[in-house]
Parts: structure tokens; sequence; C-alpha cells
């Protein structure tokens, strides 16, 4: 792409043995491409053939039949997702970018390097993990909840926004800093009426990235959120999620929970593509 | 950076240092969930650990029943699947990382590009969900072949006896031992595809730093665009791509539901790489909602402990050798 064409003169003296390699090697990086997209391709293929059939109005207005009978939809998952991303984000958005100001704004700050360290480690805990941590903070207290599954998707959301307000907020030139402390503005003031405002769709995208990153999460919901067979938006109650029927659907022995379980992987996994892209877009323009 | 002595007046460094303080405290949260979930976890820990001490990760027997704990197989379960996704998802990863970066044309370049970082957002339980229904009936077919033919009646008997023995032999790690399709190279199949993608898209951002001139240079000698690659790139780019194959390996470590569907929720110690196995992740995922004994509870969270650290310890390999390799930062 960006390389210097080869002169033509050289490609008289090339040996073959050397051609040969140079067009093998070639080849072979084509093919090694052409596997590692093909999954993807693959399973999107297998959702839509297997699960667009079962997306129909009952699919996002009624609940799971029970067990051996047909009919039924994941309305109980598509509401408990919703509800329980909207709670995580609440904990995930305030923490997050309150990290990514001091992280950005205060880079003389004693607590600073600890701070920064900490969130870097919070980012390669297993997801499961958190799950057995929100376990014993909340569940051991207040019994499985919508909550406690929210605080666990919470936990796993806030390095990835510090880390994204982080990077924006340094992107912003010191000079617009400067101009407003100049006008005599408290650095307070200059923090959050410029400073953040000019970062604001930086730092949405990286909301957007964490929401579609812990949307899939079922792991931390299997003993948080626990999973509810009813509608529920009580927060104190156990709650479903979309990839917590996934996951009971595809394990299931029964056809229609399968059948539920692909329809939803569909849904699931075209929502959060079209988040991830459209955050991706909005970055790549800046 | 901060300007702290420019804010002229007494006021407004009140209120800044107000903002600070609210400021800190919030980001303290990062601090102190990191706090409570050691905390946590180290205590719900305790039981076994005090129990079982350093035999916990020794020990093979893993019995709810006779309440005897022991981790080793899913220790090994989990080495084996990750390293083995490791090394065959680095060289599809590099080569993928080169295409982007240096074959495909800009209009080709971005889409797949695109593609490559898609595959890290499909969830893991779709991952699961795809293994289970696509993959493991091919694998359970060629499995049944091998049970069926007649030709592999000897080699089935051979190791059917030392597998009773709780033994294995490097032939028989390859011998099929049931044929339902699950089982340590399935979990290894859908853990190689799940991690691509983090090496892949850390290659792809060190090879876009080795520069231009180290390029040209080459070129300017009459080498080939292999050669160049082999030669120029992939040796000035090798240690950022070794951080970005730590990361993967992080990942792999604690991947858990879409191994825990599909690696069959054994304690066979690499019997066959067609049995089933487990990993610590995916024991977590399928025993910690039925656990009731006490012990059998502290010794699933002991688990999550030991994972925990690991991945600390990885992660942070990982972010130092990436952080020191490239001074501009990668993102």
């Amino acid at each position: 792409m960006r390389a210097a064409t080869t002169p033509n003169s050289t490609r008289h003296q090339l040996s073959p043995a050397r051609r040969a390699k140079n067009l093998a090697m070639g080849g072979l990086i084509v093919l090694a491409t052409l596997i590692v997209v093909a999954p993807l391709i693959l399973i999107f293929a297998y959702l839509i053939r297997e699960g667009l059939g079962a997306m129909n109005l009952d699919f996002f207005t009624k609940v799971p039949a029970p067990e051996g009978e047909t009919g039924g939809g994941l309305a109980n998952a598509i509401l408990g997702s919703i509800e329980m991303l909207a709670l995580a984000s609440v904990l995930g958005v305030v923490v997050g970018v309150s990290g990514g100001i001091f992280l950005a704004e205060y880079p003389r700050h004693p607590l600073m390097p600890s701070i920064r360290m900490i969130s870097d480690v919070l980012a390669g805990i297993p997801a499961i993990v958190m799950g057995l941590v929100a376990y014993g903070l909340i569940v051991l207290q207040f019994g499985f909840s919508g909550l406690a599954g929210a605080v666990a998707l919470g936990f796993l959301m806030i390095p990835i926004v510090v880390r994204t307000t982080e990077e924006v907020l340094k992107l912003v030139p010191q000079t617009v800093r400067e101009a407003g402390l100049a006008l005599g503005l408290p650095k307070w003031l200059v923090t959050l009426r410029i400073v953040l405002p000019a970062a604001a769709g930086g730092i949405v995208t990286g909301v957007m990235l964490a929401l579609a990153r812990v949307a899939g999460e079922a792991a931390p919901l299997l003993f948080t959120a626990f999973g509810n067979n009813q509608i529920n938006l009580d927060p104190t109650k156990p709650m479903s999620a979309l990839p917590l029927e996934i996951y009971r659907g595809a394990t299931s022995a029964y056809d229609e929970n399968q059948r539920l379980a692909k329809a939803g992987a569909l849904l699931l996994i075209t929502l959060i593509f079209i988040t991830s892209l459209l955050a991706r877009r909005a970055s790549r323009r800046k | 950076m901060s300007k702290r002595t420019a804010s002229p007046r007494q006021l407004s460094s009140a209120s800044d240092r107000v903002f600070e303080g609210l400021i800190l405290a919030l980001a303290a949260v990062i601090v102190l969930v990191f706090v409570l979930s050691v905390y946590q976890l180290g205590t719900e820990s305790w039981p076994a650990l005090q129990k079982f001490g350093l035999n916990f990760f020794t020990s093979r027997v893993w019995n709810p029943v006779t309440g005897e704990f022991g981790a080793a197989a899913m220790i090994a379960g989990t080495l084996v699947t990750s390293i083995a996704a490791l090394v065959i998802s680095v060289p599809l990863a590099i080569a993928s990382a080169l295409f982007v970066a240096e074959y495909a044309p800009k209009w080709l370049a971005n889409p797949v590009g695109y593609l490559i970082e898609l595959l890290a957002a499909v969830p893991s339980v779709v991952y699961g969900l795809w293994a289970l229904f696509v993959i493991a009936p091919i694998l359970g077919k060629w499995q049944t072949n091998f049970f069926t033919s007649p030709e592999n009646v000897q080699t089935l008997t051979r190791c059917t006896d030392l597998w009773n023995k709780n033994q294995t032999s490097l032939e028989c790690f390859f011998v099929p031992s049931s044929a339902a399709g699950r089982g340590l190279a399935l979990a290894i199949i859908i853990l190689t595809v799940m991690i691509l993608p983090y090496t892949a898209s850390v290659a792809r951002d060190v090879i876009r730093l080795v520069p231009q001139d180290q390029r040209e240079a080459m070129y300017a000698l009459g080498a080939t665009k292999w050669e160049v690659i082999s030669r120029a790139i992939l040796p000035y780019a090798r240690a950022g791509i070794m951080g970005g194959v730590i990361l993967a390996l992080g990942r792999a470590l604690g991947e858990t539901l879409a191994v825990a569907m599909v690696i069959g929720d054994s304690q066979d110690i690499l019997k066959s790489i067609w049995g089933n196995a487990s990993t610590m992740a995916s024991v977590i995922a399928n025993q910690f909602g039925d656990a009731q004994e006490a012990l059998h509870r502290s010794s699933v969270v002991t688990l999550g402990l030991s994972l925990f650290f690991l991945s600390v310890v990885v992660n942070y390999i990982a972010r130092l050798i990436i952080a020191r390799l490239t001074p501009k930062g990668i993102q």
C-alpha cells in the first residue's frame, strides 16, 4: 500500500527462488486473512439463517414459553438488558469520566500513577471474576437482583471509559485551557465548561464502546442478575438479560429455547455491531 | 500541564480545591473497586486455602461429595487451551495484520480491519452457541468415524485401558475419547478465533509504526516484499507484537462462557485432546451457582482469586512491553 514499488530493473535480477518465496508468502498472508475473517461471516450468516425467522412480533413482546411448549419471545431479556445497561452506565460514566478527568487534568497529583495503574489492572480482570465480586458484595446481603448485575457490568465499564476519556481529554489543545485561565476562570470551570464540551464527542464514543463491550457479557450476570422468566422492571429482583437467555437457550435441550437463543444472538450481535461501527466511525472522523 | 497557581483569586482557588477533591473522590472509587475485589475474593477463598494450602493447586481430586478440592485439572485445562489457542492464532493474526498494513489497497484495508475488530465485539455466548451448534457436530462426525472404523479398534482398546488407569501417552492424546464433538479441541478452536483480533490489532498498529525509511532502504537494495517484511518490518515490530500476544493470553485465560459451553466440564486431566476437560473460568461458571457446601463454594472462589492474580500479572507484563516499545502510544 504505502511501500515503494520495486523498480523494474531489479525484477529481472530476481532469482526464481526468491520470486517464488515472495509470491508464496504473499499468498499465505492472503489465505490467513481469509481464515481470520471467515468465522465472523459464518457466524453472522448462520444466525441470520436460523434466527431471522423467529424475529416476529411475539419475539419482542412475549416472554419465553414454558419448557417444552412452543412460542414466546424474549421481551423479559430485552427489557432487562436495557434496564441493566442503563443502570450500569450511571456507575460506569460517573466514575469512568471522573477518573479520566483526574488522570488527564491532574497529571502531577501524587495519586495519579497508582490510579492509572489500578484502572489498567481492572481492565484485564475476567468478567466472571467481577461476577464473583458483585455476588459477594451485593447478592450475599440482598439476594439476586438486576442491580447486582448492573453493578458487575458497571465495574467492567469503568476502566474502558477511564481510558478513552483520558485519551480524548489529552487531545484538547493546552492553549484552550490557557485561554480560559487567562480570562480569569477557575480551573474547575475551565474543565467543566470548556475542556469537557470540547471532548464530549470522544467521551460519548468511549461510553458507546464500553456499552457494546458489556452488553454481550453473560458470565458476570449468571450469579448476580440470575435471570427471570417474567418481565421484571424492579431492579431489586432477579432480572433477565439477552446474553443470559442466549446462554440458557443454547445449552437447553428444547428446540424452542434454542430457536429463541439464536434469534436473541442475532439481535444482540446486530445491536453490538451497529454500536461499535457508529462509535468507530465517529472517532475516526476526528 | 496544570496551572494551579494561575487562578488569580482566592475564591477560585477554594472552589478549585473542592472540585479537585470531588474528582479525586470519584476516581478513588476505581481503587475502591480493586480493593473490594481483592478483599471479597480473599475472604471467601480463605476457608479453602486454609484447609488445602498449596495442595489446592497440585491435587487432581475435585470431589464435592467427599469435600476434597484440588485445581490441578482446571489449571492444566486453562494453560493447555490458552497456550494452544495462542500458538495457532499468532501466525494468523500477524499475517492478517501484514495484509491490512502492507498488502491491501486502502479501499480493502479499512473494511478488513473493521471486520477483524468486529470479531472482538462478538459476545462470548454467541461464540459458544455457534461452536456448539455448528462446529461440534462436524468434530463429532469425524470422531464417530474414528470410533466406528475397524482399523482403529486396537488403538481404541489400548488407549481405553490407559485412560481407565488414569494415564495418558502422546499417541492416545490425539485419539478420540468420546463422540460428542465437545471437549478440549473445540475449546481451543473457539478460543483461537476469540483472541485473534487482540493480537491482530496490536500487530497492525506496531507494523504501521515501522518507519517508512526501513522499507525504502531495503527496496533500494533490491529486496522483495517478503524480504522487506521478514527482515525489516517484523524484527522492528517484534517486541510490540509480543505485547499483543501476551494481551491475548490474558484474554484467553479468563475467557469463560464460550469455553464453559463447549469444553464438557470434566476433571479429566489431559486425557485426550478430543475429550472433555475444564478450565478455571469454566468451573466457576458451571459450578458456582450449584455449590451448596461452604467449602465447595470457597474452592470455586479460590479459582476466581487465582484467575484474578493471573490476569493482573499477565496484563501488567503486556502493558509494560507495549508502553516501553511505543513512545507514541498505541490505543
